[in-house]
């Protein structure tokens, strides 16, 4: 990601004019038609896989396609997927401006979600809009200061945040266990330890006319914000160099440390949000059902959007299909529930892999100019 | 889970606590010293590998499975070494691409491993494999308590004995030295004729088949079963665990029993009647990594014996 900074930097040079729109599009092919690459890749390897278990693997992804795209009700389930993978692919993606690698969203929606389920209960009886809006409020707050931890320990102390932010995420879980099973538990719920419920009032609706809760909404607003703050306001733009060269930065005079503790506050937000999402327009109520797994799909899905916010919005739909086709393989083909995880896996590695063929192509290689 | 070690602190009431610490320590250590041994060893060649934690899942389930498939729990313990090679095959070969991250790789075949994992081992879930026998070296007392939580397993001898005689090979063999050359400097390793890729490829791959034993101890001897939550975050800890034992084994064994200790608090205060906050117990090692990490690095210098190849602290 250091190169494209540098390269976006040069780019914005606008006495290059033309010359440079052509140069923009070439690297924006070039980090579209790699990813599509690895992910041709990771299709055949899984495909291979498969079919050593005994599976066709056209049929599966025949099947696949049905389940995630295939009608209306599957698009709707896609999406409705999609929505907490994209607030918490910016988890990653946003710190990952200034070339940090947070993986610890899972923590966040789990904080997110429990914070949002406590303020609901706590403001039991108010109006509907003032009770979400503070959950909203509260919950982008909780995750978003439980990443500032992982920013602020590695800005101010060193303590490396890839294994700060997955410590935090099985403290987060440690911490939902403990209240559910204890002081927030609802005596009635017997198999299932729960917090009590938030109340269907307090329920965020579905969009009108689907079955595909507001949740996406927000997911698409917060990633074109990101964009936005990332690629065209100066916080963004110093967030980026310091993410090249963090001297540099320094002798520009630009405060890192705010730097990382902001875009960490804000990638945690996000997913902060999604967990409140989860409970206010899902669950209902906070139970073990809070760390499903969206946290740690946001990191493959950041990754494989290569930290591009916008670019986050399909890739989310493309992972959030294949979530949605898992429980439709399972019954028809009897693949275990892994197999969605196994596919995530290959699909991580592949685009990890691609990168050795960024600036090799010479098709996308820059001209001299 | 019933285990001897709750079973005496019942009997013995408070004084039992410290003696279910202790037994507990050995019993949960055992994975974390196998774990940060080998990514100690992985480290000081230069490269790090946070994809532990799916081999330590993978070492689980391939040592039950085939524990399960031959009736010996030592062919188990054999096969999750192998498995655990190859998947440090499979990070050094990743990581021997041209501008990939090794980082990056960690986290993708950590979610691979456990995924691969969960996908093989649904068949296993059911059936009870043979587990590893124990070593009976409570002999000598007349306390059923003390005897039993005095069973040991092999695995940890063996890892007694690994730790200290890894600490005299990297400092005294000639293969020992030429992992630390390739971990201080590449170039250096390079100008005296060795491919640093080589060495790195073995050092991840033995720091892979010890971290795939370690999972096996895992599901054949404590807990002594394969599931899906058979692993909560040990191998991400492991891994933490070396920056805290600067890089040398020896630090990594009291480490690990260090965490393993605290590993086993939880349930040793539920078995004295003490269930407040059991769940946060069971966070101990995770937050106590945290801390020591808060505790021992620094942003200002480089932490004293850190290979300087290493990326995650460059």
């Amino acid at each position: 990601m250091n190169a494209d900074t540098a390269q976006a930097v040069a780019i914005g040079d606008k006495q290059r004019g033309v010359w440079a729109i052509g140069e923009k599009l070439r690297s924006g092919a070039e980090s579209v038609v790699l990813p599509l690459l690895a992910l041709i890749a990771a299709a055949i390897l899984f495909g291979i896989f498969v079919a050593l278990s005994r599976v066709n693997p056209f049929e599966l992804y025949a099947l696949m396609y049905r389940g995630a795209f295939g009608t209306w009700f599957s698009w709707q389930n896609t999406l409705t997927r999609a929505a907490p993978l994209i607030l918490t692919a910016l988890c990653t993606a946003l710190p990952a401006q200034l070339g940090m690698v947070i993986i610890g969203g899972e923590g966040a929606f789990v904080i997110g979600g429990l914070a949002a389920t406590a303020t609901a209960l706590a403001l039991q009886g108010m109006a509907p809009l003032v009770v979400q809006l503070a959950m909203a409020a509260v919950g982008m707050a909780a995750g978003g200061g439980w990443i500032a931890i992982a920013g602020g320990l590695r800005h101010y102390r060193g303590v490396n945040e890839t294994i700060s932010s997955l410590l935090l995420v099985y403290i987060a879980i440690a911490i939902l266990n403990h209240l559910v099973e204890g002081a927030m538990r609802d005596p009635a719920s017997l198999n299932k330890p729960s917090t009590h419920a938030i109340g269907a009032a307090d329920m965020i609706g579905s969009i009108p006319g689907t079955d595909i809760h507001w949740g996406l909404a927000f997911g698409v607003i917060a990633a074109v914000l990101a964009y936005v703050l990332v690629h065209h306001t100066v916080v963004g733009f110093a967030a980026r160099i310091a993410g090249g060269n963090v001297r540099a930065a320094k002798v520009m005079g630009l405060e890192v440390g705010r730097l990382v503790l902001l875009m960490c506050f804000l990638g945690g937000a996000a997913a902060g949000l999604a967990g409140m999402v989860e409970i206010a327009a899902v669950q209902g109520r906070a139970n073990a059902n809070l760390a499903a797994g969206f946290g740690t799909s946001g990191i493959l899905v950041a990754f494989l959007a290569r930290h591009n916010p916008l670019a986050v919005i399909p890739v989310a739909i493309l992972l959030g299909g294949i979530g949605a086709s898992g429980g439709l393989i399972q019954r028809r083909l009897g693949l275990p529930d892994a197999s969605v995880q196994v596919l995530q896996g290959i699909i991580f590695l592949m685009v990890l892999a691609s990168d050795a063929l960024y600036g090799r192509i010479r098709l996308f290689a820059p001209r001299a100019g | 889970m019933a285990d001897p070690a709750t079973a005496a602190a019942t009997a013995l009431g408070w004084w039992g606590v410290p003696l279910a610490v202790a037994a507990g320590a050995v019993r949960v250590s055992t994975p974390f010293l196998y774990v940060s041994l080998g990514e100690c060893l992985t480290e000081r060649s230069g490269r790090i590998n946070l994809g532990l934690e799916g081999t330590l899942v993978m070492g689980a389930m391939a040592g039950y499975g085939v524990s399960y498939l031959t009736g010996s729990a030592w062919l188990g313990v054999l096969a999750a070494g192998l498995i655990g090679a190859v998947f440090g095959a499979l990070h050094a070969g990743f990581c021997s691409l041209p501008g990939v991250n090794d980082i990056a790789i960690g986290i993708a075949l950590m979610l691979f491993g456990i995924g691969l994992a969960f996908y093989l081992g649904k068949p296993f879930i059911e059936p009870q494999a043979p587990i590893l026998p124990s070593i009976d070296l409570g002999w000598w007392s007349n306390l059923p308590q003390v005897r039993d939580a005095l069973r040991i397993n092999a695995l940890f001898l063996v890892g007694v004995v690994l730790a200290p005689s890894l600490v005299w090979a990297l400092r005294h063999t000639r293969w020992g030295m030429i992992l630390r050359t390739a971990g201080e400097s590449a170039d250096a390793a390079l100008a005296l004729g060795y491919s640093v890729r080589l060495i790195r490829l073995r050092a991840t791959m033995v720091g892979g088949f010890l971290a795939g034993v370690g999972g096996s101890f895992l599901s054949l001897y404590y807990p002594g079963s394969w599931n899906e939550r058979l692993s909560s975050g040990q191998g991400i800890t492991a891994v933490a665990l070396v920056i805290f034992a600067r890089w040398n084994p020896m630090l990594c064994f009291w480490a690990s029993i260090l965490f393993g200790g605290a590993g086993a608090l939880g349930p040793a205060l539920q078995s004295v009647g003490i269930s407040a906050g059991y769940y946060l117990w069971n966070a101990a090692p995770y937050i106590l990594t945290l801390l020591i990490m808060i505790i021992t690095c620094s942003p200002r210098r480089r932490l004293t014996g850190a290979p300087a190849e290493l990326s995650v602290i460059k």
